[in-house]
């Protein structure tokens, strides 16, 4: 009676003539690291890689499977702490494959515990030191209490909403960019201002919602970067109206701000509907 | 006993105070808690039929009702906490409607449905005789944080029982918790026919931790075992001789069918051998749907449901339970803190069933983004309002004569069960 969560129905041929090429996005440890609706990240991804004019691919990967070859896309989701235990192995076996991936310029998303895995360590409240993929330049530290709410942070594509729920602390390495600065929310560690990092083509943030549907210059950017992979010419976008999207965005920025205001004004402007 | 009644008089004014200002069913509970922590623990201290807890994320207000039925069906006295006002300071009010001034409860049984986290504040308070554990899915992860530590909860909560525990054989994070059981308590499980599982929509969520000795041992004699002949009736077997059905719930679905399952299993470990297969199936016929639960509302001569979708467990089996049946369909989100302020979730539930259809309207809080998730599954929406009573009244009126149909969370169905109520005079909320 369990289902094991997927995206694969995602999938399907270009939706806008002739296919430009095929995109293969993995979605890795759906079973284990999807837990904050992060397969709406993977079909947001396919579903607009369609529309950009591409066949897209989605493929599982689940923990001891052998890892799939010619990799253009990786997304990766938020975990239960065991489920993080129960793929570092996998991790740690694939590590030399992912690193490579990386430095060949494969466009990833790895949020909340995947983007933990990513960075150099997790260290527990308990002082015990996890090593790390090190892909990106980043510490984590667990805390006690959880980083919980809405968040509105200003990345390199704009202005992007989501929401976060996070025990560890992630502190940025000396060279490290983050991905986004901090608006509304904690971040990485509630206290920099930073939100998530971003090398390379590989981002890693704590951004649930899931980020992708309604942020659609994150997802066009991976995809951008798929497209270049997969084909070896550059992304050649298709029109997609994102209207709803826009909407959906910029109205949830609109509040989360409001929300988060101490401003007098904005506070009568609530109680009064305005 | 001078305490009781001077904490029930207290109690008692608080209540009509609230009542008077339309308030909330919790206040006069609060009250009480505050004057007098020890008062639950002495009113429920003594009732001979045993003090029954119900918790698990979905079902508990279903469940509790159907187990109510059946146990007043077979002449119980039972007192209960009908309204949804699931925390104990909601028991407490309940108890303060019917309770007389003298301070004897007229109850033989008490039958409460308890939030996760509460449940084990309750149990602090009155060490309940008897559990029925439902289910773990995720829900308000802003609040609980992760599903493993409901799953804790729940365990903790059964290690204090003191009589008997029914868990649900098809959960892993339930069926994992009886190891935790203290001997002498006697263990009952419900679930589906092994033989019938396929075929049916995935209801649990997956358990992911350690898989070691994860298998429950088998249905056995005694266990309740259901049969669903759907798309209506069902059929509950114990292997023992006892079969009851088939019945059709006026509530449809197979999640109602499961919580029926659930409520016979507990009404049998409670009345043991006196247990009625006639009076069993009676009351589950006679059955009203709760509250927002599969209500059908009349609404200028057409049929209105109100459907509660408060995470993708339960929004997956409602889409299985009426997506079929094609109606004008509102999806009404809000974001508020009963809600989960997070809606990530809605993307763990597939909405391919309603493209055929589509949606006339979302609506609430969160209308826009429920419109874009919408999107993302090829599925129509022609309207968006973010505006509960616009939404509601476009809705109404654009589709005359039409049978409708809205899922809302938690709050938005407040809401609109408020503005429906002003609308067609429906009922007060919980009676």
């Amino acid at each position: 009676m369990t289902g094991i969560p997927s995206a694969t129905d995602a999938a399907g041929p270009s939706l806008a003539g002739p296919s430009k090429g095929l995109i293969r996005i993995i979605h890795v440890y759906p079973r284990e690291m999807s837990i904050y609706g992060d397969l709406g990240n993977t079909r947001a991804l396919a579903w607009r890689a369609r529309r950009h004019g591409y066949d897209v691919e989605v493929l599982d990967h689940h923990p001891g499977a052998p890892w799939p070859r010619d990799a253009h896309l990786l997304m990766g989701g938020g975990g239960q702490d065991s489920g993080q235990a129960r793929v570092e192995e996998d991790l740690a076996a694939n590590a030399a494959t992912l690193r490579a991936l990386a430095a060949d310029g494969v466009p990833m998303l790895m949020i909340c515990g995947m983007y933990q895995l990513f960075g150099n360590a997790f260290v527990t409240v308990e002082g015990l030191e996890l090593p790390g993929l090190g892909i990106l330049d980043v510490t984590t530290r667990g805390r006690t209490h959880r980083m919980i709410g809405r968040v509105v942070v200003d990345s390199p594509m704009g202005v992007v909403v989501g929401y976060e729920n996070h025990s560890g602390a992630t502190t940025l390495g000396p060279g490290q960019q983050p991905f986004a600065r901090v608006r509304v929310g904690h971040g990485n560690n509630g206290s920099d201002g930073t939100e998530g990092a971003l090398r390379d083509h590989v981002i890693g943030c704590y951004l649930h919602g899931p980020v992708l549907p309604a942020n659609p210059a994150v997802a066009d950017w991976l995809i951008g970067y798929a497209a270049q992979v997969a084909t070896g010419r550059d992304f050649e976008p298709g029109p997609i109206d994102d209207a709803v999207a826009d909407q959906a965005r910029t109205r949830q920025v609109h509040r989360v701000t409001e929300l988060a205001s101490p401003r007098p004004l904005s506070r009568w402007r609530r109680k009064v509907g305005l | 006993m001078l305490r009781t009644r001077a904490t029930i008089a207290v109690g008692k004014a608080a209540r009509a105070a609230a009542r008077l200002r339309g308030g909330g069913s919790a206040l006069p509970g609060l009250v009480v808690e505050r004057l007098d922590p020890g008062f639950l623990t002495r009113m429920l201290a003594d009732l001979p039929g045993g003090v029954v807890v119900l918790s698990g994320t979905n079902g508990k207000t279903t469940t509790t009702k159907m187990l109510v039925a059946v146990l007043r069906a077979h002449g119980r006295r039972v007192f209960t906490n009908p309204t949804g006002s699931n925390f104990t300071r909601g028991v407490i009010s309940s108890m303060l409607g019917v309770v007389p001034a003298s301070g004897r409860l007229d109850a033989d049984t008490a039958v409460l449905e308890l939030d996760e986290a509460h449940a084990l504040r309750f149990a602090d308070a009155v060490p309940p005789t008897h559990a029925l554990l439902l289910n773990v899915a995720r829900d308000q992860l802003d609040r609980f944080a992760e599903i493993d530590a409901t799953a804790a909860l729940l365990r903790r909560l059964a290690e204090q029982v003191r009589t008997a525990v029914v868990l649900n054989h098809d959960d892993s994070f339930v069926a994992r918790i009886r190891p935790s059981i203290p001997a002498g308590v006697q263990v009952r499980w419900f679930g589906i026919d092994p033989a019938l599982v396929d075929g049916l929509p995935s209801l649990y969520e997956a358990d992911v931790r350690d898989d070691a000795g994860v298998e429950p041992e088998p249905l056995s004699s005694g266990d309740a075992m259901l049969r669903p002949r759907l798309p209506d009736a069902f059929t509950v077997s114990f292997g023992d001789g006892v079969d009851l059905g088939p019945v059709t719930l006026a509530q449809p679905g197979l999640a109602a069918m499961i919580n029926a399952t659930a409520a016979v299993a507990m009404a049998r470990v409670l009345v043991g051998d006196r247990f009625d297969i006639r009076k069993t199936e009676q009351a589950l016929r006679e059955l009203e749907p709760a509250f927002g639960r599969g209500e059908v509302i009349d609404a200028d001569g057409a049929p209105l449901e109100l459907v509660l979708v408060k995470n993708p467990a339960a929004f997956t089996v409602a889409l299985g339970t009426y997506g079929h049946r094609p109606v004008a369909t509102m999806v009404a989100i809000n974001d508020n803190d009963a809600d989960g302020e997070d809606v990530s979730w809605l993307y763990d539930v597939s909405f391919a069933s309603l493209r055929a259809g589509g949606v006339a309207l979302t609506s609430g809080q969160r209308a826009y983004d429920m419109a874009l998730r919408l999107q993302y599954d090829d599925v129509p929406v022609t309207a968006v309002e973010p505006d509960l009573e616009a939404g509601l009244d476009r809705f109404l009126e654009e589709l005359p004569g039409r049978p409708r149909r809205i899922f809302c969370t938690y709050t938005a169905m407040m809401e609109l069960r408020r503005l429906l109520q002003t609308r067609y005079g429906l009922a007060n909320f919980g009676e």
